[in-house]
């Protein structure tokens, strides 16, 4: 039972930012928002590739006649890191533009297109 | 007039920089052995050039890290990086056709629990070096951008 | 030849992605050489492509390995696992290559003289380039953890091409902030199926998944998260918000390009109905979810875009209408899949349609944004209540408005009357009612088009456009290899349909064809 907690983590860390997403107003809290949904996505394909008792799949000194966990769902990881990187870094620039062009980081004022 | 950081932080700064940037091409290098790589050695050096730009400021900064050639050496590294999977193109795209052959970084590869050779790796070594400095510039021009952009409010918003 | 052959599925990401990182640096020497070199490495890409589609419609599909010579890696015990990352050009991955091969090129040939004056050009072609190669990667690959990894290099840019303007304007940025919230959260709901995916069956390569899948309870949950987002980032109407703002904030060639990256997505969506699940999946109710969705996008799109002012604002609605059309034709084909009797009467015929839909839209939807693109180029303004009479001053561009607009509504003879005609015919023999909502959906998208031609075009000529001119002739050329190809389409509909369409819609429904190719052996 204990060993499912991560995946609840997961769960948790995807409510968290879905709720960020829908009921706050400010840009930088929808940014902090889509974060947390790509923490929990990278937790999750980290969690699937573990097995019980194992050591980190690296051979250089390892350690002899253990297990070792799945190393696949850390190169996918590594990769949506670094996505999340960019997409990050794109996201806080374009608010910063919104701040200079409109004033204000409240999506209730940034309306201009409409209809 | 922004106000300069205290007396311990920039000593702190000044001594412990270099030895980041240092740190970051090792992790860069040795990402075939140990954990690490490309992009996470590129992103330990530019957390040293964030580190000076928030003792520094960004003008007296900006002397030392020129953004121009930051920009150039982004694309140097992509460059790089491309033209190491092109030249594999005898067998198929991205084929890696240093390693087991001699040369740079051409030893044979071990299989199994070993103490750890650094001329191993072929390709892979190769594209992590060029993806490090392709990273490294790319994250110091976001840094130095957004800290640029952030003094010009910061100024406006103080009266 | 056939070296160049082998690797031309390779060379068709390699060389964009090439050219965007030597763009910077030719930047550096010479400006305006960077235009002329980035058409000229797109024209090289589009015959590439081109090369390819000879090859597999008369040969079978094509498969490319990155990194070794064989697609499996073959344990010492002698089991064989699917590892590598591939490339898989069955029929309909080369369909949706031609057109993006084609609309990346006009793009490229037409921001030669719509963009000349901009500042920071090398950024605007660098990031077309990356969007080229995301596309194709989208279309081309056989991996579905690939395939996530394209989609997000083809979202990042095209936010970063729809905020360009943005030292210029005050909207796109907004609009570019919007787009990619959407375009951020559809790519974590695709990489959750994909951990979904991976964790049960432990592969990566879409066919083995398709060949190994039971249809859990997870299997389902990854099923309804892949046909949400993908819906959303196809533009379908309960999540089409992101498509008029940012449709019309975009420079007009990347709005075409952008058009083509969100029928990249209903790719992927028709990929994943089809080829990955196939009939484990209750062909029926998944069917009729995707012809709701294709009406309630057909009626909304429409009737929201009689009522807009501004130009482009109204053509974005008008494309989130025409992708209903796609989802209902290949709805209903997916809806008879298990039923051979009625695939074989109009099932087959139905997802010809939408698939021949989708190669219509790209080009009749990208005449009208280059269109409006050059009103705006002239006029400076998007507002219809502000133009008019321009018909006396641009000749070529209400001709090719014209056509334009009688493609979109479904006139003969344009290419839109034959892939509409295919549609209104085989819907009508599942249940009549929708095929009559299509074509009064046709009625008001040609009711819509006659105001904006009548506000924009005809009347009196006005004083302030008293020195408007043509325009520039690299925006012509771009308009009128479309205006042909619309034509040519038009003519000889059942050509296309026989060589390019059936091929595709056959490797669609195939699903055993799709997995025999990549596990011969295994």
């Amino acid at each position: 039972m204990i060993g499912n907690f991560p995946f609840v983590a997961v769960i948790i860390l995807f409510g968290l930012g879905i709720y960020t997403l829908i009921y706050k107003k400010n840009l930088i809290k929808i940014a902090i928002g889509i974060t947390l949904i790509e923490n929990g996505a990278n937790l999750f394909l980290i969690t699937l590739g573990y097995r019980k008792g194992a050591v980190a799949p690296i051979y250089t000194q390892a350690p002899e006649g253990v297990k070792m966990v799945l190393p696949t769902p850390q190169a996918l990881t590594l990769t949506s890191i670094v996505i999340g990187v960019a997409t990050t870094a794109l996201l806080l620039s374009l608010a910063m533009i919104i701040y200079k062009k409109y004033g204000t980081l409240n999506t209730d004022e940034i309306r201009r297109l409409r209809g | 007039m922004i106000e300069e950081m205290s007396r311990i932080v920039r000593t702190i700064t000044n001594l412990i920089y270099g030895f980041i940037i240092v740190y970051g091409f090792y992790v860069i290098v040795h990402g075939h052995l140990t954990p690490g790589g490309g992009f996470q050695g590129g992103a330990i050096v530019a957390s040293a050039f964030a580190l000076l730009l928030v003792t520094y400021g960004n003008k007296q900064t900006q002397n030392f890290l020129v953004k121009d050639f930051l920009s150039y050496l982004e694309s140097v590294g992509l460059v790089l990086f491309i033209s190491f999977a092109f030249l594999g193109l005898g067998a198929t795209f991205f084929y890696n056709f240093i390693s087991n052959s001699g040369g740079l970084f051409g030893s044979p590869a071990v299989i199994g629990i070993n103490p750890g050779n650094l001329n191993t790796g072929g390709t892979v070594t190769l594209m992590n070096i060029a993806v490090g400095i392709e990273v490294l510039a790319a994250l110091g021009v976001i840094v130095l951008t957004m800290s640029a952009a952030a003094e010009i409010i910061q100024k406006k918003e103080k009266p | 030849m056939s070296s160049i052959l082998m690797h031309a599925p390779a060379l068709v990401i390699a060389l964009p992605l090439l050219a965007a990182f030597i763009t910077p640096v030719i930047g550096r020497f010479n400006r305006k050489a960077i235009s002329w070199f980035v058409a000229f490495i797109l024209g090289l890409t589009l015959l590439l492509t081109l090369l390819i589609a000879r090859h597999i419609l008369s040969n079978g599909s094509l498969i490319y390995v990155f990194g070794a010579s064989e697609v499996g890696l073959t344990l010492p015990s002698g089991y064989t696992v699917p590892i590598r990352i591939i490339f898989h050009i069955d029929g309909m991955g080369i369909f949706m290559g031609l057109i993006t091969a084609v609309v990346s090129f006009l793009a490229a040939v037409y921001s030669i003289s719509f963009m000349e004056q901009h500042s920071g050009l090398e950024k605007y072609y660098t990031l077309l380039l990356l969007l080229a190669t995301g596309m194709f990667g989208m279309e081309f690959t056989g991996d579905i953890f690939n395939f996530f990894v394209f989609l997000e290099i083809a979202s990042i840019a095209s936010v970063a091409l729809i905020a360009f303007r943005s030292t210029l304007f005050d909207e796109p940025a907004e609009a570019g902030f919007k787009y990619m919230v959407v375009s951020s959260i559809a790519a974590l709901m695709v990489l959750f199926a994909v951990g979904l995916f991976y964790g049960q069956y432990g592969v990566l390569n879409m066919a083995t998944i398709a060949k190994v899948l039971q249809f859990t309870h997870l299997d389902k949950i990854a099923l309804i998260l892949l046909l949400t987002v993908l819906a959303m980032k196809a533009g379908s109407v309960p999540m089409h918000m992101w498509t008029p703002d940012a449709y019309s904030e975009a420079p007009a060639a990347i709005t075409m390009v952008l058009v083509a990256a969100s029928q990249a997505s209903l790719y992927a969506l028709f990929r994943v109905a089809f080829s990955l699940y196939n009939v484990t999946l209750n062909t029926l109710t998944v069917g009729w979810i995707i012809i709701i969705l294709g009406v309630l996008s057909m009626f909304i799109g429409v009737t929201m875009a009689i009522i807009q002012k501004d130009i482009k604002r109204l053509m974005a609605y008008h494309a989130i209408s025409q992708t209903g059309y796609m989802l209902l034709g290949v709805g209903v084909g997916l809806a008879v899949l298990a039923n051979p009797v009625a695939l074989e009467k109009f099932g087959i015929k139905a997802m010809e349609g939408g698939i021949f839909h989708i190669m219509n839209h790209a080009m009749y939807k990208g005449l009208l944004f280059l269109t409006a693109g050059a009103l705006f180029y002239r006029t400076g303004t998007r507002d219809l209540n502000k133009m008019g009479g321009l018909a006396h001053n641009m000749f070529y561009t209400t001709i090719f408005f014209i056509i334009g607009a009688a493609a979109i509504a479904g006139i003969p003879p344009f290419n839109g009357f034959a892939s509409k005609l295919i549609i209104y015919e085989s819907v009508y023999q599942f249940n009549p009612l929708l095929s009559i909502i299509a074509m009064l959906v046709s009625i008001l998208t040609l009711a819509s088009f006659v105001k904006v031609f009548h506000s924009a075009f005809l009347g009196p000529k006005l004083e302030q456009y008293k020195s408007v001119q043509e325009v520039p002739k690299s925006m012509v050329v771009a308009m009128a290899t479309l205006a042909c190809i619309i034509v040519f389409f038009g003519l000889f509909p059942d050509l296309i349909v026989k060589y390019i369409v059936h091929p595709a819609v056959m490797a669609l429904i195939n699903q055993a064809q799709y997995t025999a190719t990549i596990l011969g052996g295994m």
